[in-house]
């Protein structure tokens, strides 16, 4: 049984900001994500706010300048099969459409997909760690073989969003919507480091919700896909995932993103390989040296090393499959 | 399916059995409530006590129920316990099993992870609206025919799985099938014989067979 809560659910987003205010009050819209850390008291709520009566949350639709608004209340089936999304930021529709499973994927939204708790066992387990309050991380002693091999610090988690390192890699852009107005923040700036602050995992006041995504214009002759490595087939978080995206002249990137899912507590751009693209034509040889690149200055743990080998499998075949499609 | 039937708390029982009792006694908790429920609200305002109940309306399997729930009440549990309807079984409780899963508005969804409050004003399809009457779904007869299940627990949501891959993608290919239904879990491993049902349904469907 879960603990209780009382349940609103608001018709306006003003309103819906100013339950949100209250103290121990919850956003809540696909729920596959809260109602499991409630369960397992790991979150509190003392209020939920549905978000599921705002229409203005919802949507999908091609922006006058030529980029796309994703309102945030759009479940990861739309985004994976919106022809907009397939055909122009493909990232996105390969990252929705690989993560969880059918059923969550018809539930949990966009919104609630970048500002998802941590899956670190410890976390989720009876563990006082230093994200719920305590002052050690568990995992850096204990079984970390799912854990950070980068921006590791306070904490070794890693984010579980597929979504956000393909809107990363796509220079997306977040609308929040608080008691003191709206503000848009980039993907880049849009998650926590720990060295930062471990305590929170985005920039996401509690007062305020995701209203809408926003990705920019797709360059000329754009090529982007996500590329997710697992330990079984379907239906679990990736071990390590590659997001790409480049912007293209002629046969020579002119553009590159690359970033990194499964390896760090925040979405992992490498820019050290995507500046090893720049200005060059995909070759094997430059697909191989960018893996390469993509897995420096890696820190393992004692029981992840072989992340640092599917970073490089991972980077290596979404190059080689942009490249057969360019 | 059939035990359940349309038996309601005063209808006459000869047989008891242990789901029939079951069934009863929810059902009557169920009408229980009915009686004093009142319409539904647009839960604007909250209530204060968070255990107080707040009436809703669900429609499943194309009846209107009147009921009045606690927030934190899960959509499994009240189909369960307030609604008499046992087909969804609650597995795992976390989202991860597929046990619970129920089609919303014609989409697959764990039940185990929607509150009841959040699945009004939805069309809510459970296990025991895919028959009609004696007569079985072409997915339930497929997973008859192909053996698509050991001990059974999982099948209700196995089978609801199907359903909801086969409503959006009705010629699916064998690949397709295996990660439609990757969102079920089967214990005793009858995966082969899952995916067999599904296509064999899916062909039955396409031939014009029944629904």
């Amino acid at each position: 049984m879960l603990p209780t809560f009382t349940y609103v659910k608001p018709t306006t987003l003003e309103h819906a900001v100013r339950e949100l205010a209250t103290p121990g009050a919850r956003a809540c819209s696909g729920g596959t994500d809260l109602l499991g850390c409630l369960r397992d008291r790991v979150l509190k709520a003392d209020k939920l706010v549905s978000l599921n009566g705002l229409a203005e949350l919802r949507g999908i639709s091609e922006l006058p300048n030529g980029g796309l608004r994703i309102g945030a209340l759009s479940t990861l089936s739309e985004i994976a099969s919106h022809t907009l999304i397939t055909t122009r930021y493909h990232a996105l529709s390969a990252a929705a459409g690989a993560a969880a499973s059918p059923q969550l994927r018809n539930q949990g939204t966009i919104g609630g997909n970048l500002c998802q708790r941590p899956r670190c066992w410890y976390y989720r387990g009876d563990f006082p760690c230093a994200r719920k309050g305590g002052d050690t991380c568990f995992a850096k002693e204990g079984e970390n073989q799912l854990h950070a091999i980068f921006g590791g610090d306070v904490c070794v988690m890693v984010h579980p969003s597929d979504t956000a390192p393909a809107l990363t890699a796509l220079d997306a852009s977040v609308r929040l919507v608080g008691p003191r107005g709206s503000r848009t923040v980039a993907l880049d700036a849009f998650f926590v480091l720990p060295s930062k602050d471990y305590t929170r995992e985005t920039v996401v006041e509690p007062d305020e919700l995701v209203a809408d995504i926003v990705l920019p214009p797709p360059p000329a002759a754009a090529l982007s896909t996500y590329r997710k490595l697992r330990s079984r087939g379907a239906w679990d978080f990736a071990l390590t995932g590659a997001a790409v995206a480049l912007g293209m002249h002629g046969k020579k990137v002119e553009r590159a993103r690359i970033v990194l899912s499964g390896v760090a507590p925040v979405p992992w751009r490498v820019e050290l390989a995507e500046r090893e693209l720049v200005g060059h034509e995909l070759s094997e040889a430059l697909i191989e040296r960018v893996a390469q690149r993509a897995s420096e200055h890696a820190s393992p743990l004692s029981a992840n090393a072989y992340k640092v080998a599917l970073v490089r499998g991972a980077v290596a075949e979404a190059l080689s499959e942009l490249r057969a499609k360019g | 399916m059939s035990d359940r039937g349309n038996k309601g708390p005063c209808g006459p029982q000869k047989h008891v059995n242990r789901r029939g009792f079951l069934t009863t006694i929810s059902t009557s908790a169920a009408a229980a409530v009915v009686v004093g429920a009142a319409t539904p609200v647009a839960a604007e305002a909250a209530p204060r006590d968070a255990t107080e109940p707040t009436p809703i309306v669900l429609y499943v399997n194309g009846r209107k129920y009147r009921l009045a729930v606690e927030p934190r009440e899960t959509l499994i549990s009240v189909l369960r316990e307030r609604l008499g309807l046992t087909g969804s079984k609650p597995g795992c409780e976390r989202g991860e099993c597929g046990a619970c899963t129920v089609l919303l508005d014609g989409s697959t969804r764990y039940s185990c992870m929607t509150l009841a409050v959040e699945a009004q004003d939805h069309i809510i399809t459970t296990i025991e609206g895919l028959a009609n009457g004696e007569e079985l779904s072409d997915v339930q007869q497929a997973f008859i025919h192909e053996d698509g299940y050991q001990c059974g627990f999982c099948t209700p949501g196995q089978v609801m799985a199907a359903e909801g891959l086969l409503r959006k993608n009705p010629k699916p290919s064998i690949d397709e099938v295996r990660l439609g239904m990757s969102g079920n879990l089967c214990r005793c491993g009858a995966y082969g014989h899952i995916f067999k049902a599904v296509q064999q349904a899916a062909s039955t469907r396409q031939s014009g067979g029944a629904k």
